[in-house]
């Protein structure tokens, strides 16, 4: 018997889950920059808990919780240039915070503010991405228009694990393959696309392997392990940026420890041991206990750090709540780049509307 | 000046932008070495390269999306869709990103996208080649809906739609790419997008059509002129925006009005003009605004289409009935 293909799925972890680092781990992340990532994800762990408060006491409109995968975006926003461009799906905060991106800003978007995505930045990043596996497509677009203008610069997409089963993500990475972009699709695999598990969506060993099927490489890492994210990452980044094949799919594994939005109850489909199990391999307590246990930082230096990334927290939400509301002209004055007489037309007559219903 | 046809205006426009604008790359199906199946972009990958008119793999919500992400980043893509039958796919992209990006990020990216696809029927082509569901896009804040019906405007309005800051929904009346050759100077000048093109003057009645149906309608009113029934003829040529204003003076004058699609009758963008037409020309109208439209039915395999697109035969006797309101 001939065989025709055959493929591997390599799976990559160097921080257990007692947060014991392996001893071929290369060395990759200074102290430092392991104090750097413990920031982020601890700010973005507490700007989590935040948001949903807010969204709870009426302040905001629902929101998509990203506990429990907080290592992956960070690790994503820590190894990503400036000039690459960064499509999200929808809780990318962490790597939103690194891009520039102001927290607020995220509480704006869920607060039903379209100002939010203008971004206080310059940058060609996408808006966070509600239709599933849609912006697998952009991606394929930005990293083509970056071939096109000859620059090293790379586009990454981030997506769910439900979204790998759409049409999109298909043809998204098929593209990116035959048309060798520097595109790289991050399936940030939580195990749950709202109730429907990981292994109602597909009859596939892993997420990965459907890399093989566009002709590029697949590649698992721990998703809650940032010593593993950055190693893989970085390499991905490098490749797309310098090497011969440039896409790839990376699956990073995780656990959703919130519900789908706030809308939600995953208590309803998520089982209990699984969630307590899940909970004991979550990114940060394993990374506190390495970084106590080599003596990156003390008890104390992470409690002052905790105190100071709550404080910025409080500050995020303060400015969020003194925004203005937005205008009513808004609402038609972004179409086009200049008005039609349509809705010049329109925009009157809603404002006289508008004035009446308030004498 | 060369003589060129309404297929070939779309061609000669591509090459023309494409040739002062480094950002213009063309890509779809078959349009790359082919030129598309109907030819629309024959030998401009021979001439521009296949980094900028290139065949993509065969996945339309691709086409559709890939054109959002190209042009956030500075690029002016023009993709085809091999025809309207066949959009459906891209619509995702079309209606939740390229038409919403520039408000949904309050003007940081933007989408000069042009869309193509043939539409229509009248070419004896297999199921799902004949579509016509324009309105589908006139309905999506956001998009605009451009239509040529002759070959100069195929060429004018091809330019303005590529050179458009947002993007531009430009659908070609297939059963006439080819129909008639005219003069058409490839000078760069585009036509303006909004604007309806006045094709006859005439003092008793106007006539509304757009695409394939122009002609119909222009063969219509040239017999009813040997009856004596001088009809005014307005091609829309930009269904959104809409040039209400000459389809209100030309009414105003004339009192009475018939609108041609082909498209199928319920809710198609007939609809939409007649209720401006009834709000505006209220006091003037002489009698209701008439359709003569595709049925509601599906688009019929080709041995009955003819039976399906508005003739010459419906349009004389929808205005001769509208004639007989005093």
């Amino acid at each position: 018997m001939k065989i025709s293909a055959q493929f591997e799925i390599p799976y990559i972890q160097f921080l257990n889950e007692h947060g014991i680092l392996n001893a071929d781990t290369p060395a990759i992340i200074s102290s430092q920059q392991v104090r750097e990532y413990f920031k982020i994800m601890t700010l973005i762990h507490l700007f989590d808990k935040k948001a949903i408060s807010l969204q709870r006491t009426g302040r905001m409109g629902t929101y998509a919780p990203v506990e429990g995968q907080e290592a992956i975006g960070t690790a994503i926003g820590y190894t990503l240039q400036k000039k690459d461009v960064f499509i999200p799906y929808y809780r990318d905060y962490a790597t939103l915070y690194q891009r520039g991106a102001k927290l607020a800003d995220i509480l704006s978007y869920w607060g039903g503010d379209e100002q939010a995505s203008l971004y206080s930045h310059q940058c060609h990043d996408f808006p966070l991405c509600v239709p599933i596996a849609s912006q697998c497509q952009h991606a394929v677009g930005v990293g083509f228009a970056l071939k096109y203008q000859k620059t090293n610069h790379i586009a990454l997409v981030t997506i769910g694990d439900g979204g790998t089963s759409e049409g999109d993500f298909y043809e998204a990475i098929n593209a990116a393959g035959v048309m060798n972009l520097p595109v790289i699709f991050v399936v940030i695999n939580n195990q749950w696309a709202i109730s429907v598990s990981r292994e109602a969506q597909t009859r596939c060993q892993t997420l990965a392997q459907k890399a093989i099927a566009a002709g590029i490489s697949g590649i698992q890492v721990d998703g809650n392990d940032i010593f593993a994210l950055h190693q893989v990452l970085s390499d991905a980044i490098d490749n797309a940026r310098h090497g011969d094949c440039k896409p790839c799919v990376i699956e990073a594994l995780s656990y959703r420890l919130s519900d789908h939005t706030t809308a939600d109850d995953a208590s309803r489909y998520q089982p209990q041991h699984q969630v307590q199990q899940a909970r004991a391999l979550a990114p940060l307590i394993r990374l506190e206990k390495y970084i106590l246990e080599q003596h990156i930082m003390s008890k104390s230096q992470i409690e002052a750090m905790r105190l100071s990334c709550q404080e910025e927290v409080e500050q995020t939400a303060m400015d969020y709540l003194a925004r203005p509301a937005p205008s009513i002209q808004s609402m038609f004055d972004y179409h086009f780049e200049s008005l039609p007489d349509y809705l010049i037309e329109q925009r009157a007559t809603t404002f006289e509307e508008f004035d009446n219903a308030n004498d | 000046m060369p003589m060129i046809n309404l297929l070939e205006g779309i061609t000669q426009a591509l090459a023309y932008e494409m040739q002062y604008d480094p950002n213009v790359v063309v890509f779809g199906e078959d349009v790359g070495l082919n030129g598309g199946v109907f030819r629309a972009t024959d030998g401009l990958q021979k001439r521009f390269g296949e980094h900028r008119v290139f065949d993509t793999p065969l996945a339309e919500s691709l086409i559709g999306g890939m054109a959002v992400g190209m042009a956030t980043q500075g690029l002016k893509p023009v993709a085809e869709f091999q025809f309207m039958g066949f959009i459906f796919p891209a619509l995702n992209q079309i209606i939740t990103h390229a038409a919403r990006m520039r408000n949904r990020t309050r003007g940081r990216l933007t989408c000069p996208i042009v869309y193509r696809a043939p539409f229509g029927g009248g070419i004896r082509a297999p199921e799902h080649h004949s579509e016509s569901t324009e309105t589908i896009f006139t309905h999506i804040p956001g998009l605009q809906v451009v239509i040529p019906s002759s070959p100069q405007r195929a060429y004018g309005l091809m330019l303005a739609a590529i050179r458009n800051p947002d993007p531009v929904i430009f659908l070609e009346p297939k059963r006439i790419y080819r129909l008639y050759k005219e003069d058409v100077e490839d000078n760069g000048q585009a036509l303006p997008i909004g604007q309806c093109f006045t094709l006859k003057h005439g003092t008793d009645i106007t006539l509304i059509s757009w695409g394939a149906s122009v002609q119909e309608t222009i063969l219509a009113a040239n017999e009813l002129e040997k009856q004596g029934i001088h009809c005014e003829v307005i091609d829309v040529a930009s269904l959104k925006p809409l040039d209400s204003a000459t389809i209100f003076a030309s009414v105003e004058k004339t009192k009475r009005c018939v609108i041609v699609h082909e498209a199928a009758k319920t809710s198609g963008f007939g609809g939409e003009i007649a209720t401006q037409i009834m709000q505006h020309c209220f006091k003037t109208l002489k009698a209701p605004v008439e359709r003569v439209t595709g049925y509601d039915v599906t688009m019929p395999y080709f041995q009955m289409e003819k039976y399906y697109i508005p003739s010459v035969a419906r349009i004389k006797t929808a205005v001769e009935y509208i004639l007989e309101y005093k």
